[in-house]
């Protein structure tokens, strides 16, 4: 595959005695869009907190622009590109709409870089130029995933990881993000979409991932694993 | 009426310095969510440093002036470092330990700390004067001193700046990102232990200007004068809402009046029969009432259920 942007090599997570990872191995391409589905306690949420390095994994390999991943903290990963927003958001519900997409631009230190990409992630999301001042906590379940999707992309990550951005958002409202999805991945974003919603992640990604209890049971292009048996009968409910 | 202004002054003024301990103890609670039952004694170490170096300075024959400067500035950094040192060594080992264990190893290093300056600098009573004359100046029948004017005005100017820091600044945002949810900072890149150390330096300095400001008020300094200080600003932090800035600085100020116009009335109040040296009684009468009628203080949010 042309220009590897991360590969995981048998990737094993514990949490106390019980393994929610038992080897899973996976590559994205520079500028892909890759999914990785699942039911609920697969181990998707471990995977991404592993890759954000939340979590250390008893073994395997994690490979990020050809270098090891693996001793780097997760604070210092942000600033090498890497950048979850995280199951439930993670939004700072005491800080204004403005202080959290400015604590997504924490690693960065140009201001008026900055000060361009608020206005830039404002464009995207008018709806949060308008609550700017206002307390996150004060706003609407997908107003908080804009916060953290705009707070994410303000870190000006190569490799964006989103976990469940749809959880518990009106149709509408998943809609636009999904949306917003498609065109962060059109400006080059590479992508690795985390999500239950199985049909639509594979409808927006370019390929996919099955894990089932800790493993990668599936793997292919996104067209081909929504139209496989497999896939229809167990999260398509087909 | 006169004695009314008076313990208005007294109580601002001690108010000043519990509030400023007050900050520091709400500040490492606010991220850690741990009562640093240290942080009394680090007021006396600044105390004590501040007197050392006075001492010195002043037996060099620097400028009276600079000696003060000079040594508020050693008891500033003496204290950060210790800040600094007693996180590192005694409460960072114990992150993720039940909340039982920090809060004794904290009683801990209270003890450790009395007793390293009982032994440096003995048991007795230190005088502690500034080398300039404190001029008194009357309003309307109260008293108020050079010292307490230059107490007030300083831990206002602290406090504003500090609350700048915290609400204008990266660092600011940082330590309040952190004290609300520590796994999305470091998903933000924030290096949490960094953050953490700072929080502790910035309440130590607090400590340290508040132990100049109380020794240069009472004119006294002592290996056990941190511990009911120390107590007092926690009740503080408590009654305005610990974990809340503008609570620690409500809660000082407001302790210090209540503890003032108790003391001031309490002869009257009961026909002479308990007298002002019951003045510490006070605080810990307003610590069992929050506690019991408003736990969360009287800036604070409602309490979280913890598991």
């Amino acid at each position: 595959m042309a220009n590897t942007l991360l590969e995981v090599l048998d990737l094993k997570v514990s949490y106390g005695g019980i393994q929610a990872l038992k080897g899973i191995s996976l590559t994205i391409a520079q500028g892909e869009l890759v999914t990785l589905i699942g039911s609920n306690g697969a181990g998707k949420t471990t995977t991404l907190k592993a890759l954000a390095g939340l979590l250390h994994p008893t073994s395997g390999k994690l490979h990020y622009q050809e270098q090891s991943l693996l001793h780097i903290p997760a604070h210092q990963r942000v600033a090498n590109g890497i950048s979850l927003v995280p199951e439930g958001r993670g939004i700072f519900a005491r800080l204004t709409v403005e202080e959290n997409l400015l604590m997504g631009a924490y690693v960065r230190s140009d201001r008026a870089e900055t000060a361009a990409d608020l206005e830039r992630q404002y464009a995207l999301f008018p709806r949060l130029a308008e609550r700017r001042t206002q307390l996150a906590g004060t706003l609407s379940g997908g107003e908080q995933q804009m916060v953290a999707m705009a707070r994410a992309l303000m870190s000006h990550p190569t490799l964006l990881m989103l976990d469940e951005p749809s959880m518990g958002l009106a149709p509408l409202m998943v809609e636009k993000i999904f949306e917003t999805i498609r065109d962060i991945s059109v400006q080059g974003v590479t992508i690795l979409l985390v999500e239950q919603n199985a049909k639509l992640a594979l409808e927006a990604a370019q390929r996919g991932y099955v894990l089932e209890s800790g493993a990668i049971t599936l793997s292919g292009a996104a067209s081909e694993l929504l139209g496989s048996d497999a896939v229809q009968r167990a999260y398509l409910g087909a | 009426m006169e004695i009314f202004f008076q313990q208005i002054i007294n109580g601002l003024v001690q108010g000043s310095v519990y509030a400023l301990v007050a900050l520091g103890y709400t500040m490492v609670y606010g991220i850690l969510g741990l009562i640093n039952f240290a942080h009394g004694e680090v007021v006396m170490i600044g105390a004590m440093v501040a007197l050392a170096a006075l001492q010195a300075l002043l037996a060099a024959a620097i400028a009276p002036v600079l000696a003060v400067l000079l040594s508020l500035m050693a008891a500033v950094a003496v204290c950060m470092a210790l800040g600094y040192g007693i996180e590192r060594i005694a409460y960072r080992p114990l992150r993720n330990a039940p909340r039982l264990a920090p809060l004794i190893t904290a009683i801990g290093v209270s003890i450790v700390l009395q007793n390293l300056a009982m032994m440096i600098w003995g048991r007795e009573y230190h005088s502690f004067t500034l080398p300039f004359t404190n001029d008194s100046h009357h309003l309307g029948g109260a008293v108020m001193n050079d010292v307490q004017i230059v107490i007030v005005i300083v831990a206002l100017l602290i406090m504003a700046g500090l609350m700048w820091l915290v609400h204008h600044t990266r660092t600011g945002r940082a330590m309040r990102a952190v004290a609300e949810n520590p796994a999305a900072a470091t998903l933000m890149g924030v290096d949490i232990n960094r953050v953490i150390s700072v929080t502790f330096m910035l309440g130590s300095a607090l400590a340290a200007i508040a132990g100049f400001m109380v020794s240069a008020n009472y004119g006294i300094v002592h290996y056990y004068m941190g511990f009911m200080l120390g107590l007092k600003a926690f009740t503080a932090a408590v009654l305005g809402g610990i974990g809340n800035l503008r609570g620690a600085m409500v809660g000082g100020v407001l302790l210090g009046l209540i503890e003032s116009l108790g003391a001031g009335y309490i002869g009257d109040l009961t026909g002479g029969f308990l007298g002002s040296h019951y003045q510490d009684v006070f605080a810990f009468f307003v610590l069992i009432a929050v506690l019991v009628f408003r736990p969360s203080g009287l800036l604070g949010e409602k309490l979280a259920e913890r598991a």
